[in-house]
């Protein structure tokens, strides 16, 4: 008899005849910033899919070269390499940074941040003399399809660094100012995410640009 | 198991009076209770970074090292082996770096992620797929193939 008013009638309404109702209907107090992690991780999916749909594309068309040079003539991997390295440094660097931060060490974090953010400059510019050679060298986004979806893929990822480490300086301003307090953890937290997002995406990157490239 | 994780849940926190038999008819998905998404953010560690940092770090050498000094004979091996050592490293980073665990904000993170790579799988090897036989479907272009 108990079991049967449980199951027919809505969470709270303690056996008064209602129609039942199939949601949630007590919604609890969330504290402020409860989501965020959450929302964010959905932002970074949601981000994954634009990496997809340009691997993707690469995919396709990295095989026309447009009688243009190959990946094989262009690609350097020592300097991919370095490349990679750099990356792979700047997320165990953020891992400390966040580490400083659950022990409410506010100056060895911005310490461990800035080391992170000086990798990452340190990628933006090996990427960057990599493109400006290949441009230099003829191999410009127009000249054929590989390596106009070469640049954009590549370049997509790149830009999500730029502003990562823009991200970077603005919360090193911000706990400067403001201290370690709970909204500023906050975000360190979600800036986390995206870097390691941002490394695990260039895992695809070398493998299937880089490699998979001059493997062809 | 989700009744199992209920009852846990509703003895550990604060008990609610509704809340009691095992069993109760909980529409919401299970470990989803009213203090749910507290438990999201495991507490990141020294030795976790670590792990994962040297983990990483021998999965990219290896790759590299394959493709450079060309120690398999053949390319098709080669690519098959930086793919696969590619996809576990994905994977280490997930768990290490971004701390990816089942009951993360209650199970959503992982459902998210689940949705993603289906998506991303189809994405990729559907364009592939399609797009291969496509290419080897056209008139030849190259004056050398022309009977």
């Amino acid at each position: 008899m108990t079991a049967m008013t449980a199951s027919t009638s809505a969470p709270e309404a303690g056996g008064v005849k209602e129609t039942p109702v199939f949601y949630v209907a007590d919604e609890h107090e969330h504290g402020e910033g409860g989501s965020t992690q959450l929302g964010f991780w959905l932002y970074l999916m949601s981000d994954c899919l634009i990496f997809a749909v340009l691997f993707a594309t690469y995919g396709v068309l990295g095989g026309n070269f447009a009688a243009g040079p190959s990946p094989k003539d262009l690609f350097d991997l020592p300097l991919v390499a370095v490349n990679t390295s750099m990356l792979l440094f700047s997320s165990i660097t953020y891992g400390f940074a966040v580490l400083e931060m659950q022990k409410n060490r506010k100056q060895g974090m911005l310490m461990w941040l800035a080391i992170t953010m000086m990798f990452g400059a340190a990628f933006i510019g090996i990427e960057l003399f990599e493109f400006t050679h290949m441009i230099l060298e003829g191999a410009t986004p127009q000249r054929s399809a590989f390596l106009s979806s070469f640049f954009t893929l590549v370049g997509t990822h790149g830009l999500h660094v730029t502003f990562g480490i823009i991200w970077m300086i603005t919360l090193m301003v911000q706990v400067m100012k403001f201290g370690l307090n709970e909204p500023n953890k906050r975000r360190i937290l979600c800036l986390s995410m995206f870097w390691h997002f941002l490394d695990v995406v260039w895992i695809g990157v070398f493998t299937f640009v880089y490699l998979m490239g001059v493997l062809r | 198991m989700s009744t199992d994780a209920h009852a846990s849940h509703g003895h550990a926190g604060h008990g609610h009076a509704g809340h009691g038999h095992a069993g109760h008819g909980h529409i919401a998905p299970g470990g989803h209770d009213d203090h749910g998404h507290g438990g999201g953010h495991p507490e990141s560690t020294l030795s976790g970074y670590l792990t994962g940092f040297v983990l990483s770090v021998i999965l990219t050498a290896i790759p590299f090292w394959l493709v450079m000094s060309g120690v398999l004979e053949s390319k098709e091996a080669t690519a098959i082996s930086i793919l696969a050592i590619g996809a576990v490293q994905i994977v280490v980073h997930m768990i290490y770096f971004l701390h990816m665990t089942p009951s993360s904000e209650g199970g959503w993170t992982l459902m998210a992620l689940i949705f993603t790579v289906v998506m991303v799988v189809i994405t990729l090897t559907g364009s592939l797929w399609v797009m291969y036989h496509l290419t080897t479907n056209m008139m030849p272009m190259d004056p050398s193939q022309l009977p």
